[in-house]
């Protein structure tokens, strides 16, 4: 940072957030608010992300997982407070700035996101033709080790219509560790998967974050599989960190909230019915279309 | 009363809204060209699928509307005894007119919905936020040079359309209708003006080009990610395309010939 700071001294406040950070945390999330309308999205929660662990942020759907990420990836903007992603504040940094920290991040989407008119080694190259001037004899190299790591080597010719969707999250997984990065963000990695494909995210997600040293952020709410690998967890309802610890400590949490969401509770503090008048005088109203 | 008003109102803020990031996007386009121009592999990708792949449609309605304009030409001028100027009536149509609108129009329907429904789903399947994250500017490397390959078919589209065409007229006039060939193609030759006609033609595909790209392109970037928004932007691309292809045209020709 300092020789970076003689080059570039309007990076100095970055230096001094960094300051502020817990020493090993490598995301952290302070006093963040955010809304979409007149909706509450996240009201003033702050979160630590320590280095080479996985950290799990668990929740009802429409807690804001997934905004949680895209705040932390610097698509979105938010209202009050401060993100910052190994000292730099996301939401301060010039748009070359950004990239240039985006392409230390790897994200990993709910529906993989790939390049529907790339094949999977394609897809794989993608970041690597976009961002180096290595020969294409290295980036086939390096295509095949990320491919054989996600164990979909043999899968190299076929176009993402013709993968399975654990097969595409784990190309796009590939995808996302093509330029070795220091973190990775799952959003939603189990949906929708079956047994096996889950097993083997499961087992792929722990081994990056082991041999590699990644940091991970996962965001589910697939308790079992996500408590199995995490190292610390985050539960988060109606805007608010409802309870936080390691997945021992969220398991034994006195809290009703994660009690309800651990143990899938259909009600509790976090309702089966969405906000309605009254049962009875809603199917008495007559006259009205809905 | 009040009602209307609050409608009004917020209809015209959501329409000045949409124009301003309609503006502001096709700012960031024109300077994501210059990104583009070291990489002439994917302007030449986008330039086949958007241009190449239009070019059977622009060939068979070219061909369609100069033979028709050969037939109707042919009875009007006859009336007058002036069939050999055939070639003339159908060449200034096609070149002034008939060329760059309906080459504009066709291109509007053809590769315009596909860009809109290609940005489109790519945004609902989130391939654009992947860009992002991946730190690839998608106006960059997906917008720019769809917009550049848009821009620089137009005319040559329009071209072809009007040769073809010309051949149309000329395979009715002096094929089944019987004008000497000679007064077909030396009347055009004399009577064409190169300024007038022909780059004044190439000017209005030029400008139809840029507006049908932007609109095609904004549209998708714009869409709501859902099927249902996909297919709308798709519709509002060749309903808008139409009317800003058909307005523009009326302005242009009013500017370019106006002094005739």
């Amino acid at each position: 940072m300092e020789n970076s700071l003689l080059n570039f001294p309007h990076l100095a406040i970055y230096a001094m957030d960094n300051s502020a950070l817990p020493q090993n945390s490598l995301v952290s999330v302070k006093n963040l608010s955010f809304s979409r309308g007149n909706n509450k999205i996240f009201d003033d929660i702050s979160l630590e992300f320590e280095r080479s662990k996985i950290t799990a942020i668990m929740g009802p759907s429409g807690t804001g997982k997934t905004t949680l990420l895209k705040l932390i990836g610097g698509q979105l903007f938010p209202e009050l407070g401060t993100i910052s992603v190994d000292g730099n504040n996301v939401h301060r940094l010039s748009r070359t700035d950004l990239y240039n920290l985006r392409k230390r991040m790897g994200m990993l989407f709910q529906s993989g996101a790939l390049l529907t008119d790339m094949n999977v080694f394609d897809n794989v190259a993608f970041p690597l033709r976009e961002h180096t001037h290595l020969p294409e004899s290295m980036i086939r190299t390096l295509v095949l080790m990320k491919l054989q790591a996600v164990g979909l080597r043999g899968a190299r010719k076929l176009m993402p219509n013709e993968l399975s969707g654990g097969m595409a999250r784990r190309i796009a997984l590939a995808r996302a560790i093509a330029l070795d990065p220091m973190m990775i963000m799952y959003d939603e990695p189990f949906t929708g998967q079956d047994p096996i494909s889950k097993g083997a995210l499961v087992h792929l997600i722990k081994s990056l974050n082991t041999i590699l040293g990644l940091t991970s952020i996962i965001v589910s709410h697939d308790v079992q599989e996500t408590a199995a690998i995490a190292d610390y967890i985050y539960v988060l309802s109606e805007g608010k960190v409802v309870g936080q610890g390691t997945p021992k400590e969220i398991e034994q949490s006195e809290s009703d909230w994660v009690q309800q969401f651990m143990t899938g509770a259909a009600d509790g503090p976090a309702h089966f019915h969405y906000p309605a008048k009254d049962y009875v005088d809603d199917l008495l109203s007559t006259g009205k279309r809905y | 009363m009040i009602e209307f008003l609050q409608h009004l109102g917020k209809s015209t803020h959501t329409s000045f809204t949409k124009l301003g990031r309609a503006t502001y996007f096709l700012l960031q386009t024109v300077t994501g060209i210059l990104s583009v121009l070291p990489r002439p592999g994917l302007l030449l990708k986008q330039m086949y699928s958007v241009g190449v792949l239009s070019f059977l449609i622009i060939t068979i309605s070219g061909l369609f509307v100069g033979m028709v304009l050969g037939l109707q030409g042919y009875y009007i001028l006859s009336d007058f005894g002036a069939e050999e100027t055939l070639g003339v009536m159908v060449a200034a149509s096609l070149v002034r007119e008939l060329g760059p609108v309906v080459s504009a129009l066709l291109f509007a329907g053809r590769a315009g919905s596909a860009l809109t429904a290609e940005i489109g789903l790519m945004k609902a399947t989130e391939q654009l936020s992947g860009m992002e994250m991946m730190a690839v500017d998608p106006i960059k490397r997906i917008i720019s040079p769809r917009f550049l390959a848009g821009f620089l078919s137009m005319p040559l589209l329009a071209g072809l359309f009007s040769a073809v065409g010309i051949i149309g007229g000329q395979i009715v006039g002096s094929g089944l209708l019987g004008v000497d060939e000679g007064a077909y193609w030396s009347q055009m030759q004399a009577k064409l003006d190169f300024q007038d006609d022909i780059i004044n033609g190439v000017i209005k595909s030029i400008v139809f080009g840029f507006v049908a790209s932007w609109i095609a392109l904004f549209e998708g970037y714009d869409a709501i990610p859902t099927s249902e928004g996909v297919s709308r932007a798709t519709t509002r691309t060749v309903v808008n395309s139409a009317f800003s292809i058909l307005g523009l045209d009326f302005i242009l020709t009013a500017l370019m010939f106006g002094d005739d």
